[in-house]
């Protein structure tokens, strides 16, 4: 049924699909906001928890490479980890911090915070991007480029593709600022969990990558 | 029912595909009976064994490639639409059990028993006091390196490589101990003489193939890789690259001659000689 | 029959570019995979053609070659494309995105795709990856020559290591990276769809076996293709921005040493393109066995014997399937103890798809078998998949294989399990589906003499190369003049190019068939199988949301032919059980 966004509270039901008496599929579980063709809004969690599968597969090939390219020979140079790397790590999870909160008051439907939460995270993570490019611009200065050594290279492919989904997490984090609900299939609270999810496996991935990168270096 | 029983379920068709399934089983058993392109002969103990194991795999899987493709000519034969009923079973648990257990027996087993001749080949190294034999592999031929009288295999450097003044491998001068490495576009090694052999490549991926050696192994650049073997019957054997190495792969070829000891002798000799001359 | 309303109302899409080009309906998205394939496979037999024919008359004028005779790297070339483009554009999409995008969503009484845009992307995206891989044939150099497993440093240093290798390999690289991404966002889909999206009633286990086949191929594609991105990734890298992730250094080529690498590992790539590589595939064929389960249990009118062991075995292959890499690899200088564990779990391998080759002759033994064209293809499956997965056992073990690897018995390994079986599963699951994709039947006598020329000639062109790995003869040779022991061989060669030449002119058998039927062919009922899965419930062609509003509710399992005591010999899942016929 169409409404504004204070309809749309309902805890995502995460059962299963089809087979029990419960009808499954196609039919009134998936009440988004006006939505036309209703999927069941739990599809959104299952796809996001795939995609991440996904792009966990795609890091864990780089991450093997490096270790492998690592343990080879011994080319690998270390260099000077950049100190503002920190500094962005925290403002990642200052930013997985902020939309918790974010969450919380779409919950209980206060809906001004809500935005202002969100609009707080969306500008961590564009910060945090920014402090990314910064970090290439210091090792640049010292010399140390994609090509310098194996280890830089491995620096500059992870932070590059990590940064690239970040990107996308941005990305999401807009759409759902800015969607017209009525319109849409999915709701606005699966909308925020599913990008809630979503960002904070990029922070956690990126503590992931932190970690490797430094012990590694 | 909308269709029509008597086209669909024609005897032809049913005959004609199980025969064919059978014709063309008895073609393929024939042709591997028959051995009309075969192996060459083993020319080594190892080879042998090689040898065997793919008998033993070819028994094995022959008996599972006629039981397969005749029995399943049986049943297009036996159930073609004869205007029966079919029956209604849905599985048979014991014989599921049966047949994945007889699988799982032969298969791994066959397996495990091939397993011996690789660690003969491969986790074990050459015997000692085994002939040093180094191939280098490069687009698109290869070279024979011997260590020469002082038993030592003298240093190169890439820049030095050049193949059109006669240092392929890039052998330094300055090395007193590359002076007296005979460099070879063909090898030659003594009959009965374990030979080490140490493979290596300077471009790209490529692979030293004997066939009659039953040798294979890839030439990987950045590694140096060792290999062993034993040959026990004298001929010229021909050595192909096996790995894709560009344009020239189809042609990168030698040969690799087992001889008489005296033969070798006398080859090494004259090869040293040649090498004083120069 | 008892139905119960879809959630919302959706109208049709109106409209020429909405409703054919960027469509957001499954069905039509499944028929641009599938013409995709059809495209392609015709341009990759072209491929092949022009390769056998130069390989046994090496001096042919030849199309396309200034100064008419072929040169090595362009049979390179060939090679090289002719394999990308099956494996990827053919074996990869047509079974699992053409028919899987076609039929899953209608088998588990879905309405569409979970995610219609997406699957539109999936597409297009695709699409942009055959054009950008096609495209390396038309620059400077022409299309790489490093066969479609690119192992560097061949394909990673650049025009030096041979024509073709330079824009020409950087567009391969590219296109295939776009490839991956196509195949992930189709794997999101049908995974979700099938989890999320399934009818009242459609248990997992009433779900038919070519579901399971998607939804368990469609797994292995999220977990495989993200490596091979990361790969080609590392591999584009090493080309244009001079990394050192495959490339190790001291490399001299033709005299010129190379300095701006140093320290990589050629079997890295090996590793990361074969983790990708084993699952791949597996995604080829299992649709195909999934489609084989499904048309022989319809045509036999019998149920499928073991569905549960066919289940599991799909699991089996497809987790297995990541554990197998290392059988590549053998004799590329990788650890030789890996290769023994390797070794035993390829053997282990070949467990599950015994038991889904004994329960194909279990579901034919005893039944009632139709000799539709699809059927015949179903058969052919059998054969093949057989015939192709017992050479497989010899290469399996790394003793043979020392032998063996890189000979054309590894050619007619994977050309007979995907470039053969897997056909086959595509051309069932095309006689099958005809008649509800496009409302006509296809003519079945014309299907019957493109099988018989299809199958005899498939086993032709194949089983010779067995005897030609056994003699020794290395793959990827541009000519067989090279090397003295090929001599004996070139009978072999001929015979082979014969087969060919036959089998691939009678190809255009099925495409009249399919062209003319599109127009002229036979309307087609609703069911003209007599099948029980729900596709065979609505109309043919299908309506654009596929049950017109009335979603079917699902009572039974798929394979229900033939019950005692029904009056038809068989029971569509749909059917309420009051509504089922007794017989008297």
């Amino acid at each position: 049924m169409p409404g504004t966004i204070i309809d749309d509270v309902q805890i995502i039901d995460a059962g299963r699909g089809g087979g029990t008496d419960v009808p499954a599929g196609g039919d009134d579980d998936g009440e988004g906001a006006g939505g036309s063709n209703g999927i069941p809004q739990r599809a959104y969690f299952t796809v996001i928890q795939l995609g991440l599968a996904g792009i966990v597969m795609f890091f864990m090939a780089l991450t093997s490479s490096f270790l492998v390219r690592k343990g080879l020979g011994n080319d690998w140079v270390s260099f000077n980890f950049p100190r503002i790397l920190c500094l962005n790590t925290l403002i990642l999870l200052g930013s997985s911090f902020t939309i918790q909160v974010a969450r919380r008051h779409l919950h209980r439907r206060e809906n001004a915070a809500f935005r202002r939460w969100w609009s707080i995270t969306t500008a961590l993570g564009a910060l945090f991007l920014a402090g990314q490019l910064m970090a290439w611009r210091q090792l640049a200065a010292q010399g140390v480029f994609l090509v310098t050594n194996p280890s830089s290279s491995f620096f500059y492919v992870l932070t590059g593709a990590h940064g690239l989904h970040l990107l996308g997490g941005i990305l999401a984090l807009l759409y759902v600022s800015r969607r017209n609900w009525r319109r849409a299939r999915i709701s606005q609270v699966t909308a925020t969990d599913v990008a809630s999810i979503y960002w904070h496996c990029m922070d956690g991935l990126w503590i992931f990558l932190f970690a490797l990168l430094y012990l590694g270096r | 029912m909308k269709r029509k029983n008597g086209e669909q379920g024609s005897a032809a068709v049913a005959f004609t595909l199980a025969a064919f399934l059978v014709i063309f089983t008895l073609i393929t058993v024939y042709l591997f009976l028959a051995k009309i392109w075969w192996f060459p002969p083993a020319i080594s103990e190892f080879g042998t064994q090689i040898d065997a194991q793919f008998h033993r795999t070819l028994i094995i899987t022959g008996i599972v490639f006629v039981l397969a493709q005749v029995g399943l000519a049986l049943a297009i034969f036996r159930s073609r639409d004869r205007g029966q009923r079919a029956s209604f079973f849905e599985g048979n648990s014991t014989m599921e059990f049966i047949w994945t257990l007889a699988t799982v027996i032969m298969f791994v087993g066959l397996g495990l028993y091939g397993e011996h001749a690789w660690a003969e080949a491969h986790f074990q190294g050459a015997a000692p006091g085994a002939l040093q034999l180094e191939v280098t592999g490069q687009q698109f031929a290869w070279n024979f390196r011997y260590a020469g009288p002082d038993g030592k295999f003298g240093g190169t450097k890439p820049e030095l490589v050049s193949a059109s003044s006669g240092n392929p491998l890039g052998l330094d001068p300055r090395d007193p101990t590359s002076k007296d490495d005979i460099v070879s576009p063909v090898a030659y090694v003594p009959v009965g003489q374990e030979v080490e052999l140490i493979i290596r490549t300077q471009d790209v991926t490529h692979s030293f193939y004997v066939r009659e050696l039953r040798l294979k192994q890839d030439a990987v650049p950045g590694m140096t890789i060792h290999m062993h073997f034993n040959a026990t019957v004298p001929g010229e054997y021909e050595l192909a690259c096996a790995e894709l190495c560009g344009l020239g792969h189809y042609r990168m070829r030698s040969f690799v001659n087992v001889v008489s000891q005296e033969e070798y002798d006398k080859w090494l000799r004259d090869q040293e000689a040649a090498l004083q001359q120069q | 029959m008892v139905t119960h309303e879809s959630g919302g109302h959706h109208h049709p899409p109106t409209g020429f570019i909405r409703k054919y080009i960027f469509s957001l309906d499954h069905k039509v998205i499944g028929l641009q995979y599938y013409f995709l394939a059809l495209f392609s496979v015709f341009v990759g037999m072209a491929l092949s053609l022009l390769m056998r024919i130069h390989l046994v008359w090496p001096s042919a004028k030849m199309p396309f070659t200034p100064g008419g005779q072929m040169t090595p790297e362009q049979y390179l070339a060939l090679m090289t494309m002719h394999g990308s483009i099956m494996v990827f554009m053919v074996l990869t999409t047509a079974p699992q995105s053409g028919f899987g995008n076609y039929a899953l969503p209608i088998q588990i009484g879905a309405e569409d795709m979970a995610f219609p845009v997406l699957n539109m992307l999936s597409f297009w995206t695709t699409f942009l990856s055959l054009v950008v891989l096609v495209s390396a044939f038309f620059v400077t150099g022409g299309a790489p020559i490093s066969g479609w497993t690119a192992y560097p440093p061949l394909s990673a240093l650049g025009q030096i290591a041979g024509p073709g290798q330079g824009t020409g390999q950087t567009l391969w690289i590219v296109g295939v990276a776009i490839f991956c991404i196509g195949s992930l966002l189709g794997a999101l889909n049908f995974i979700t769809t099938t989890v999320d999206l399934r009818t009242k009633g459609m248990t997992l286990g009433r779900m038919p076996l070519t579901v399971w086949a998607w939804l368990i191929t469609a797994i292995l594609g999220l977990l495989a293709f993200g490596v091979l991105l990361a790969a080609c990734l590392l591999l584009l890298l090493d080309r244009v921005a001079g990394t050192s992730f495959f490339i190790p250094g001291g490399l001299v080529v033709t005299d010129t040493p190379i300095v701006s690498h140093t320290g990589g590992s050629p079997l890295l790539w090996q590793h990361l393109f074969w983790f990708f590589g084993h699952p791949e595939v597996y995604i080829a064929i299992l649709p195909g066995m999934g489609v084989a389960s499904h048309v022989l249990s319809t045509f036999a009118r019998k149920p499928v014997f073991g569905y549960k062991a066919m289940v599991g075995a799909l699991g089996a292959i497809g987790f297995l399937g990541f554990c197998v890499w290392g059988h590549h690899m053998f004799i590329s200088g990788m650890s030789p103890y890996s290769a023994f564990a390797f070794s035993l779990l390829t053997m282990t391998i070949g467990v599950p798809s015994a038991i889904k080759t004994f329960n194909w002759l279990g579901t034919l033994w005893g039944g009632r078998i139709q000799f539709t064209t699809a059927m015949m293809f179903g058969l052919g499956f059998v054969s093949l998949f057989v015939t192709g997965g017992l050479s497989g056992l010899f290469l399996a073990q790394p003793s043979i294989d020392l032998y063996l690897h890189d000979t054309y018995f590894v050619v007619a390994h994977f050309h007979l399990i995907m470039g053969v079986a897997a056909i086959f599963g595509i051309f069932a699951a095309t006689y099958f589906w005809f008649p509800k994709m496009f409302g006509r039947m296809l003519n079945e006598t014309i299907g019957k003499i493109h099988f018989w020329f299809t199958f005899v000639g498939v086993y032709s062109i194949f089983m010779p190369m067995h005897f030609l790995g056994i003699a020794g003869h290395p793959r990827r040779y541009a000519d067989t003049t090279g090397v003295n022991f090929l001599g004996p061989l070139h009978s072999v060669h001929y015979f082979i190019t014969i087969a060919a030449m036959v089998t691939i002119t009678a190809q255009l058998i099925f495409l009249f068939n399919f062209f003319y039927s599109l127009k002229k062919g036979e309307k087609a009922a609703e069911n003209p199988w007599n099948a029980t899965t729900l596709e065979w419930t609505i109309p043919s062609p299908p309506p654009f949301d596929n049950f017109a509003g009335r979603i079917p509710v699902v009572y039974r399992g798929p394979y229900e032919f033939s019950v005692p005591g029904a009056t038809d010999d068989y029971v569509p899942q749909h059917l309420a059980p009051e509504r089922v016929g007794k017989a008297h």
